[in-house]
């Protein structure tokens, strides 16, 4: 099932007349379905972003009082944290940036930039993350939260098996959400505009009466108490609204109330889940109708209307949360995934692009270039040509956004698909996601060749086989070996994300964001692989080159030498990439294969984020040539170095790996210089085009895009004072490059640019 | 079978939108400012039969289209190997790609009108509008170069001129004039590539074992480019 049948209500609800006046349509009155509703009301624009307004001196301003914390926050780590107060949706006073000029209003605690502890996803983690900046934890807090509240990191730890334990410490599966939030669900924050928060408990209450007749088995058990959770986070939810002197029990009049109650829906989530990605969904064209409307009626005016979307942009900005600096190594600083989904085509045909649409990316000037929101254009050939080239522009003037394949996404989840985090997809309020981090393929060749021992450590991880024994590895051998051991890490994992999810449900469950759901919700398991190119290279060497084994005095095989010469993933070469397609489509047979929690559907993502420097740190040689610790390729990329044919015949490469055996996404991330663009502004911003256009009809899914040469970067790390804002795509989002470690600055910089000599 | 250097696909620089580019071995000139002295000699380049250039070329031809580009063959000198040239062009054309040639056109009189009407874009490189200058630059005569940029006039067949500013080699304001007024006199070119004099080509001259001769040339500044591209622009002319 892809959709969910609509919720019906029990009675007819009174349609609020005044706040839905001029509205078309109807069957989003009886239930809730906001795509209903945008399709009935939406005003595809067709035109260009001439159109645009500038910041105000309000918004200036505004900006001003924020910019002036950030220097102490970038010096200290963190800015402030509440340590002493488990952050809940009602549990801080309201807080402001400058409350009088202020048109959206709201914060996670009762300041900028104060962070908040929740300790429901782990406690170890919010007293690392405090102790490492400088704070005591508080004394109380520690025994709450070990002697009366058990926390997800603790059930997860009483469930693992020691299996799991080792495959986890030794780096073979990594970056799983079992210390912290898991995120990754998008609640349908637009919900709360469109209906009003009591509009919505009464659908909810009417999902958990069709529970009650129901025998009482686990299941039916287990989602009768998450409902009554969703109906008592709607109800804080109105408190905290409340408290900013916002009443979201009635559906928004207007568009700031529109975007005021939409962002205080996402903000209730971001005070109760410190996840490890909060996305937003897709907001812009359903906000656009309310923008419309009220510029139709001469209520406001473009500079007005652009005003509302800036000042929710700096709140965007604003989210922080409480992490270790281990967590912040392995993400590149300090990243939420606020993503928001613009663009795409309905299924009708019609352009999902509005005014509000280039609002969005108009942010990206008016207050200057940022990693957050994470800007995301659902992107396909038929898209008007205006936005097609402004959202060009703006990757070349800010690197900032990336683009992900509507044609892939809207025939399999709607043209109401929003990305959580990086590269996932979802049907907002409809489907979420149990997210599983990543396996590393790369190691767990090392391991096939070692017979289940570790290459760093020596020691037995995986499952004790017969070591490959031949001077040099024979294709056939390490075929076997590797199937045989991908098939223990498939076990491995899956079992080990069960164990995950079924803690976090029971311990720190997504009320609010779950409230914005639709009941019954669909669920995948979000599986994911990282060393892709390095794995695929390697048995490329081994079937087209000659690879003789070294081995140290155990036994251990701790080098490679590759005698010859082999066809590399990256040069639109099928020999080298058909090793890659073929390694993908087994992984997730593989994977399929175990039951998984709540009958979630199996799916797998190219994605490493920016662990691929970490997780090259934790693996040996590698028999395609990569020295120990050497950085893997990010996501889906080719190694760096090893795509000699430019960056198109890459992304052909990359966009061979099929869509529906990686539903949670195939990241791919491009530096260009402007130069290996074109030559004139103009004639730059029709090649980009030409080539998202070209990425996306050979079935590419997703792509980053920076425009930037090596000696901006070098002299970025020389002088960070003068490159505050620059900000560069890595998988999956974007970072501050001065907020970089050194390691991952060095990364960035020597992968591949394509340009032109 | 031709000889073959190289291929890449490559965005805004050898034609419109993303190209496949094929490097021929192989030169006539031998240009002081010469990037790729790699490709001097055709006997370097790898023997590729044309079947083998088309399994490339088809293997990305739906990137090409939709990116609105195509396909480029350079060198090297593209006609030191007509024939090879002439048939590889005619199979693009089959497969309904675009189609430019990138050469300096001294051997223009050995592409026959056949291989020019396979041809949509030709790359006109005229290294210098001096004919002196033309000759102490590349080795070879202007002439054939002149009257081939004529012959694709006659023939209306698409052109964009490229011009290596080289300081103290081709920026003399009288050579620049010169060209811009030849070229304003053309009706087939849509524009003029400036393009600066660079040295990144240096360390192939190293790994050949071979003198750069400009390495002591300096790169020109945007002042000078300015001034260049502003002459031609002042005949009316698209210049970048």
């Amino acid at each position: 099932m892809t959709t969910t049948a609509p919720a019906l209500t029990t009675r007819p609800f009174p349609a609020p007349v005044a706040a839905w006046r001029g509205f078309a349509g109807g069957g989003w009155h009886g239930w809730i379905d906001v795509r209903d509703f945008i399709q009935a009301n939406y005003t595809p624009y067709l035109g260009d972003g001439t159109f645009l307004a500038g910041p105000t001196q309000r918004t200036l301003a505004v900006r001003q009082k924020v910019g002036v914390l950030l220097p102490e926050e970038r010096r200290k780590g963190v800015y402030d944290v509440d340590a002493a107060t488990p952050s809940t949706i009602t549990s801080h006073a309201p807080g402001y940036i400058d409350r009088h000029r202020e048109l959206i209003v709201g914060l996670q605690t009762d300041a900028p930039l104060k962070r908040a502890i929740m300790p429901n996803g782990g406690l170890r983690m919010v007293e690392s993350g405090l102790r490492a900046y400088g704070y005591q934890p508080d004394p109380q807090v520690s025994k709450i939260f070990t002697a009366y509240r058990k926390t997800h990191n603790a059930g997860v730890f009483d469930a693992y098996t020691p299996e799991m334990r080792a495959a986890r410490k030794a780096g073979i599966i990594t970056g799983l959400p079992d210390a912290y939030g898991r995120g990754r669900i998008i609640g349908d924050y637009r919900r709360v505009a469109l209906y009003g928060v009591d509009r919505l408990i009464e659908a909810k209450r009417a999902e958990r009466a069709a529970q009650d007749a129901l025998p009482s088995s686990e299941p039916v058990i287990r989602d009768r108490e998450e409902l009554a959770e969703q109906i008592r986070a709607l109800g804080e939810l109105k408190e905290m609204a409340a408290a900013y002197g916002c009443d979201v029990s009635r559906p928004a009049a207007t568009a700031q109330e529109a975007v005021q109650w939409l962002y205080l829906g996402y903000l209730a989530a971001i005070k109760e889940q410190n996840g490890a990605a909060m996305s937003l969904g897709r907001t812009s064209t359903f906000l656009d109708v309310y923008l419309q409307r009220d510029l139709a009626l001469g209520l406001i005016d473009e500079s007005r209307a652009q005003e509302l979307i800036d000042d929710f942009v700096i709140k965007l900005r604003m989210v922080r949360f409480l992490r270790t600096p281990e967590y912040d190594e392995l993400f590149s600083g300090d990243p939420t995934w606020v993503t928001e989904s613009i663009g795409g085509i309905g299924l009708d045909g019609r352009p999902l692009v509005t005014r509000t649409s280039f609002r969005f990316l108009q942010t990206l000037y008016n207050l200057g270039p940022a990693p957050e929101p994470n800007l995301t254009v659902l992107w396909s050939p038929q898209l008007p040509e205006g936005f097609k080239r402004f959202c060009a522009k703006v990757s070349i003037d800010t690197s900032a956004i990336q683009y992900e394949s509507d044609e892939l996404m809207r025939p399999r989840t709607g043209d109401d698909t929003a990305i959580a985090c990086c590269v996932s997809a979802m049907a907002v309020g409809k489907q979420m996601q149990f997210f599983g981090a990543r396996v590393n393929l790369a190691k767990a060749l090392l391991y096939a060749i070692n017979g289940g021992r570790d290459e760093v450590t020596g020691e037995q991880v995986g499952p004790e086989l017969a070591p490959l024994a031949g001077e040099y590895l024979d294709q056939a051998e390490l075929d076997a070996a590797y199937d045989r051991m991908l098939d223990w890490l498939a076990t491995t994992y899956v079992n080990a994300l069960n164990v995950i999810h079924y803690m976090h449900d029971k311990y720190a469950y997504e009320r609010i964001e779950m409230a914005l759901h639709d009941h019954p919700v669909e669920r995948m398991m979000a599986c994911g692989i990282a060393g892709l190119s390095v794995a695929a290279d390697s048995l490329s060497a081994v079937k087209y080159a000659r690879v003789k084994v070294i081995r140290d005095a155990t036994g251990l095989a701790v080098d490679y030498q590759v005698e010859g010469e082999y066809p590399a993933y990256g040069n639109n070469d099928d020999r080298a990439d058909s090793i890659a397609v073929d390694l993908v489509r087994s992984f997730m047979a593989k994977i399929q294969r175990h039951p998984t929690y709540r009958g979630a559907i199996h799916t797998q993502s190219v994605l490493t984020i920016t662990s691929n420097v970490v997780y090259g740190h934790h693996t040996g040689n590698t028999p395609d040539g990569r020295r120990a610790g050497a950085p893997f390729a990010p996501g889906a990329n080719p190694m760096n170095g090893r795509d000699h044919h430019g960056m198109a015949a890459s992304a052909l490469s990359v966009a061979k790996i099929p869509y529906d055996q990686a539903r949670d996404g195939i990241s791919l991330t491009n530096t260009v210089t402007p130069t290996g663009l074109g030559r004139s502004p103009q004639e730059r911003i029709g090649n980009l085009v030409g080539l998202l256009d070209a990425f996306t009809t050979c079935g590419g899914f997703h792509m980053n895009v920076n425009v930037l040469d090596r000696a901006t970067l070098e002299d970025a790390m020389e002088h960070p004072e003068n490159y505050p804002e620059l900000t560069i795509r890595v998988s999956g989002y974007a970072v501050n490059f001065v907020r970089l470690t050194a390691e991952q600055q060095r990364d960035v910089i020597s992968r591949t640019f394509h340009g032109a000599l | 079978m031709g000889r073959v250097h190289s291929w890449d696909m490559s965005t805004g620089v050898d034609g419109p939108g993303t190209r496949f580019t094929l490097f021929l071995s192989g030169c006539p000139l031998r240009c002081q400012y010469c990037q790729n002295p790699d490709t001097w000699h055709m006997r370097d380049g790898t023997p590729t039969t044309v079947d083998d250039v088309m399994a490339k070329i088809e293997n990305c031809a739906a990137f090409l289209r939709s990116s609105g580009g195509g396909v480029t063959i350079s060198g090297g000198e593209p006609l030191l190997q007509h024939a090879f040239t002439a048939e590889v062009l005619h199979r693009c054309k089959q497969l309904g790609l675009h189609t430019a040639l990138d050469t300096s056109g001294f051997l223009g009189s050995a592409a026959d009108d056949a291989l020019i009407t396979d041809t949509d874009l030709v790359l006109l490189d005229i290294k210098s509008f001096d004919i002196r200058t033309y000759e102490r630059l590349t080795g070879r005569r202007l002439a054939p170069t002149l009257s081939f940029a004529g012959r694709l006039d006659a023939l209306g067949v698409r052109t964009w001129i490229r011009y290596v500013l080289v300081p103290g080699w081709t920026d003399d304001p009288a050579a620049v004039e010169g060209l811009a007024q030849f070229i304003a006199g053309l009706g087939n070119v849509e524009r003029v590539d400036v393009l600066p004099f660079h040295k990144l080509g240096a360390s192939k001259y190293e790994a050949l074992g071979l003198p750069f001769p400009l390495r002591d040339t300096p790169t020109p500044d945007s002042a000078l480019v300015d001034q260049v591209r502003g002459q031609f622009r002042a005949h009316g002319l698209t210049a970048d």
